[in-house]
């Protein structure tokens, strides 16, 4: 008894740990003083603040924009490359694979630098372009490494009888084939998706004029200091992931219900 | 399934060429050459870049930076443990709930969790307000190593304490019956069975703390301020203020080849070469 108590406290003290800057943020942002220790009263002048800036509002579009566009791109290339790599030789499969895993586990800051390298080695400006194909190129391996178990798991028979029973290759492929690895390729997307949004290093390296995305302006504001607008923005923004969570768990309770995802988290 | 369809996967095999490979390749020869690299016939090869790099004060930083990894992780380590622990063994009708409630942090934006941590450190912080409030001075809490000990913990906990739940809660509970049943204590079962068979877990869990650790500058700037460099920020540093790509590159292979390295001498004590937080990813 005694010591399920003691895990229950330490538990308490690891979640305060956990959950305390996160209120300090949220509260703070409903806080109408300038100077963080005091509280002068409740007022929402943070969040006015922060629809009228207007580096805010590029970056919100650049960082949505480029999570869409690079998470679609991704997971559209990812699958089909996982497909292919399916049926490639042990040999140069593993080989392919192996690079593949390369910028999964290079650190963000040696992705990012070796990105930027390239493009300003080979003359290209850095801006929208470079960091969508970035985001890209790091959120493919995700996708492939979230399609390929299912490709692993799927019965070779399946495609077989559809060819037997007059299907073409590609025809199998879209009714066969892709319907069984849709979990996986919904959980590639999701995770691509979620990286893109959260990006810092990458984009940080291989963005530039004038292109900027959240992580870096939350960045560049945090570096001259502490800021009220940042809370609201803080705020804001844990709601939509709140509301997205929310979301994905309602679909995948549903999902579960008929088949086990093996979804990540 | 279609040999035909080995061909879809040609476009990413030219992709990763240029995109993965030839980006490393491009950081490798900079690292070995002089700066005068914008004409191909003058390229002049060079180990200087790697000597400087041996330079007493590049060697402090590095070790400095490995020092406070290492110290992270074990925090991460000794916090994570029991977390895990506790965690495997919460009945299964709660244990999804209190997972996701651990893990409902890791989905803020990693800025914004370390930006928080400035929010509290603060000089006009919450704690300093509070001291002030009792009367006692301010205490300098922001800007030096312990402030980036902490935000290396809040940010990177989840990572250790992931992969030690997945191993514990693989392994096979009529193990832990056999010892208590063979009359061994809670200690001698956890020591003799539960710890040694987490071990894959451990192990995974510490170089996801220890890679990113070692080489984050996030936290170092914004917690550790402008004072002291470490890896991470000497690297930004060299390629976004000075421009000097030629030694930036030297230190960002010297920095792979650490963690290389590190992950090679962990891996070998990974008797089973399977990482419990394998299906983490």
């Amino acid at each position: 008894m005694v010591k399920r108590n003691l895990h229950k406290i330490y538990m308490g003290l690891i979640f305060v740990f956990l959950y305390a800057p996160i209120l300090v943020l949220v509260t703070y942002s409903f806080n109408d003083s300038t100077s963080r220790g005091n509280w002068g009263g409740f007022t929402l002048k943070w969040y006015i603040d922060l629809f009228n800036d207007r580096d805010i509002k590029t970056a919100l579009y650049y960082t949505v924009i480029v999570a869409v566009l690079a998470a679609t791109i991704a997971t559209f290339i990812g699958t089909i490359s996982a497909i292919g790599l399916y049926n490639f030789n042990k040999t140069p499969k593993s080989i392919m694979v192996n690079i593949n895993y390369l910028p999964v586990v290079n650190p963000d800051i040696v992705t990012g630098l070796s990105l930027m390298i390239l493009y300003l080695s080979t003359n290209m400006r850095l801006g929208f372009l470079s960091m969508l194909l970035s985001h890209i190129t790091f959120d493919i391996p995700f996708v492939i490494l979230a399609v390929m178990p299912k490709l692993k798991s799927l019965n070779k028979h399946l495609t077989e009888a559809a060819l037997d029973l007059g299907a073409t290759p590609l025809y199998a492929l879209r009714k066969v084939v892709i319907p069984e690895i849709m979990p996986g390729i919904i959980t590639g997307f999701l995770i691509a998706f979620t990286l893109s949004i959260d990006d810092f290093v990458i984009s940080f390296f291989t963005t530039g004029s004038g292109v900027t995305n959240l992580s870096i302006v939350i960045y560049s504001m945090a570096r001259r200091g502490v800021k009220p607008t940042i809370n609201a923005l803080s705020t804001l923004m844990l709601t939509a992931v709140l509301i997205l969570l929310f979301i994905i768990n309602k679909r995948s309770a549903l999902v579960d219900g008929q088949k086990n995802n093996g979804g990540n988290y | 399934m279609n040999k035909k369809q080995k061909f879809f996967a040609y476009p990413y095999v030219v992709w990763m060429f240029i995109f993965i490979v030839l980006p490393i390749v491009l950081v490798f020869l900079y690292s070995i050459t002089t700066k005068e690299v914008n004409n191909i016939k003058t390229i002049n090869f060079t180990l200087n870049n790697y000597k400087l790099f041996f330079d007493p004060l590049y060697i402090g930083v590095t070790i400095r930076s490995i020092n406070l990894a290492l110290v992270s992780t074990i925090f991460c380590l000794v916090l994570g443990y029991p977390i895990a622990f506790i965690i495997s063994k919460i009945n299964i009708k709660h244990r999804n709930t209190v997972l996701l409630l651990f893990i409902l942090p890791m989905w803020m934006n990693m800025l914004l969790r370390t930006y928080a941590w400035m929010t509290i450190l603060g000089n006009n912080g919450i704690i300093n307000n509070f001291l002030n409030m009792l009367g006692f001075p301010s205490l300098r809490l922001l800007y030096n190593n312990s402030a980036i000990i902490i935000g290396m913990v809040y940010n990177f906990l989840p990572f250790m304490v992931l992969p030690i739940y997945t191993a514990l809660s693989k392994m096979d509970q009529h193990l832990v019956e056999a010892s208590h049943d063979l009359g061994a204590d809670n200690r001698t079962t956890f020591l003799r069975v539960i710890l040694p068979l987490s071990l894959p877990g451990v192990i995974s869990g510490i170089i996801m703390v220890f890679m990113p650790a070692v080489s984050s500058f996030v936290i170092p700037r914004l917690l550790g301020g402008n004072r002291s460099l470490y890896i991470g920020t000497l690297i930004e540093n060299l390629f976004l203020v000075t421009g000097d790509w030629n030694f930036g590159s030297a230190v960002a292979i010297m920095m792979m080849l650490i963690i290389l390295v590190s992950m090679s001498i962990l891996n070998r004590f990974d008797v089973d070469k399977e990482g419990g937080g394998s299906n983490l990813w």
